[in-house]
């Protein structure tokens, strides 16, 4: 049998695109520091300012407004931490005249580990709940920011699920109250169309090696009105925000992805969304007892969340890794813990559910092809781990 | 996309891979198979379940046929697997001492993360041997675990919770933190409270 090679975890991180290649293979000759006055280092800077410009330009952002990080991880944490920080000396200290989050139940372990850390350096910390499509209660969120300002994080498009939040009107809800409001937006740019300067968000976070870019950089937007203390410090790079020599190479090749996405995104938005369709359609009328987890509508067309009770989600992504088809599971076994993903919980996804739950995610390369091979593998193997499972799939209940 | 993946060494050991691949002895029959003792151990809450039932020689006191059903992850399913081989002809008294690390063993070794998915396996033909035992008057032959599992999603018995008291966890939280009992489904919460309580009564007070 002919294995075919099947890429469907482009939330995961993405294949380079080869034209980005080609722009990171010119720049390795440009060695220079960008900091340094002279003719190399002013070679190396040309290249950063472009490519500065062009990822500002992406977001409606300015290029001012564009401090690039190691990850979009980093970016996150640099955010959340000026609560945290404790220095008198801090030009911002003075500013932000509370010390509390507000984020919601279903964000990135990089804003779940963090703010669990701030709340033992003594910031409140409040998670607001989402509905059963993962969307933010409004209601909640309002409650909570009546009870005094804070640092709002919400994501833009959740990367387990893929469901998209109003990040707009939560950015009027949280400046109503006279609070700063971030969005982690790594699993949004480059999939749908995103305006800072229409959503009035004071932070933005977005990483490159999830739009075809090279890995090892991310980059965080600030309003420039809006507060800020830096994470890294001791140096004068990025403006004084983010110290260290910056990574020329990342950069560049993270200017040129987001050029390409503008030409790409919008045609490729309409493919996957047919994809998915076909994805569903295929799935559902060969497998019983299937459940699609996410918002029908407010979701990225790349991402689709399914749940297959009665087969453990780990052994499904092996059966399909040995058929030759990459994706990933929200299946405690295969993270190590035995916690099922918490995205799932938080929508209130069933645990025998949630064991049994893969997340398939396309991409530019993703071709019609590759989802008529899914269609025509995946049912099998639900059907054979079901037949040496003690659990009856019908058995169960989604309530 | 390029053939670079099929060069990189598979997540488990090759005899693992083997056994998921072609899983051996799987229940087909589960409505019509004469069973002589049946074991059912895990909570599919916890993402594992497993069942082995048995054939028994009553005369040799060896295992003639070993079938199972499992829930769970390739490690489950693999070491269910292997399991079954091992067990087929041995003495029933052979097969209880199986450990987990006998099974892992069998399987060219297993990662840290992946031992608690072995363990199932003969915790489930234990308690296939145990329920032969009863069903033939053996009763006397019945070994009760001298420990108790208290937390079924993170296989933590009784023993592991009174180290922990005694290594000085007090609370629900420190239980968590140093044996993991209680970080899945929580429902042995209560349980853990009152055996802190009664462990802690029983060195400290």
């Amino acid at each position: 049998m002919v294995i075919r090679r099947v890429y469907l975890d482009n939330n995961a991180t993405t294949p380079l695109h080869p034209m980005v290649k080609e722009e990171i293979i010119k720049a390795m000759d440009v060695f220079g520091n960008p900091s340094s006055l002279h003719q190399f280092g002013r070679a190396a800077k040309v290249m950063m300012v472009e490519a500065r410009e062009a990822v500002a330009s992406f977001i409606g952002a300015s290029p001012e407004e564009i401090v690039f990080t190691g990850s979009g991880s980093e970016a996150n944490n640099t955010v959340l931490s000026i609560l945290a920080c404790p220095s008198k000396q801090c030009s911002y200290f003075e500013s932000i005249k509370f010390n509390k989050v507000i984020t919601s139940v279903i964000e990135h372990p990089c804003v779940m580990e963090t703010v669990k850390c701030l709340a033992g350096r003594n910031t409140v910390v409040k998670y607001i709940n989402v509905d059963r499509y993962g969307k933010i209660i409004m209601d909640e969120l309002e409650e909570e920011l009546k009870r005094g300002p804070a640092l709002v994080s919400i994501m833009t498009a959740n990367n387990e699920i893929g469901t998209i939040q109003d990040i707009k009107k939560i950015a009027q809800l949280a400046h109503r109250y006279e609070s700063l409001i971030h969005t982690d937006a790594v699993q949004a740019v480059g999939k749908i169309p995103v305006k800072v300067n229409d959503w009035g968000v004071d932070f933005l976070t977005l990483s490159a090696h999830k739009l075809y870019g090279p890995k090892g950089i991310g980059a965080l937007y600030i309003h420039k009105n809006t507060p800020f203390c830096p994470l890294i410090r001791g140096g004068h790079q990025e403006n004084g925000r983010r110290a260290g020599t910056e990574n020329t190479l990342g950069i560049v090749g993270f200017g040129k992805a987001v050029e390409l996405r503008k030409a790409e995104m919008t045609a490729e938005h309409e493919r996957l969304l047919s994809y998915k369709e076909k994805l569903k359609e295929g799935l559902q009328s060969k497998i019983e007892h299937i459940h699609f987890n996410g918002h029908p509508e407010d979701c990225l067309a790349n991402t689709l969340n399914v749940s297959f009770p009665g087969a453990e989600g780990e052994a499904i992504l092996l059966y399909l890794d040995l058929a030759g088809i990459a994706v990933s599971t929200g299946s405690a076994c295969a993270s190590g813990s035995l916690d099922p993903s918490h995205v799932l919980l938080g929508i209130g996804v069933p645990i025998e559910y949630a064991h049994g739950s893969i997340r398939i995610s396309m991409g530019r390369d993703t071709a019609e092809e590759d989802i008529d091979y899914m269609i025509e593998v995946l049912p099998g193997i639900i059907k054979r781990i079901r037949s040496m499972s003690t659990v009856d799939a019908g058995g169960i209940k989604n309530e | 996309m390029s053939e670079t993946g099929s060069k990189v060494e598979w997540v488990y050991s090759e005899k693992l891979k083997e056994h998921f691949m072609n899983p051996r002895n799987i229940l087909e029959d589960e409505e019509t198979y004469q069973d002589d003792g049946k074991g059912i151990v895990g909570n599919m809450k916890c993402g594992d379940e497993m069942m082995i039932v048995i054939k028994v020689d009553k005369e040799k006191g060896t295992i003639t046929d070993c079938k199972w059903k499992t829930y769970g992850c390739a490690s489950a399913i693999a070491s269910t697997s292997i399991l079954s081989e091992m067990v087929i002809g041995m003495t029933l008294e052979d097969a209880y001492n199986i450990s987990p690390k006998d099974v892992a063993k069998e399987l060219g070794g297993l990662p840290i993360h992946k031992v608690h998915c072995s363990v199932l396996g003969d915790k489930a033909l234990k308690a296939a041997i145990n329920d032969y035992y009863k069903r033939n008057g053996l009763q006397h032959k019945v070994k009760e675990e001298e420990t108790r599992v208290v937390c079924h999603c993170m296989n933590v018995t009784d023993k592991e919770i009174e180290e922990a008291v005694l290594d000085g966890a007090r609370t629900f939280l420190e239980i968590q933190e140093k044996t993991k009992a209680g970080t899945v489904c929580s429902e042995c919460k209560e349980d853990i409270l009152n055996l802190i309580e009664k462990y802690r009564k029983e060195h400290f007070d």
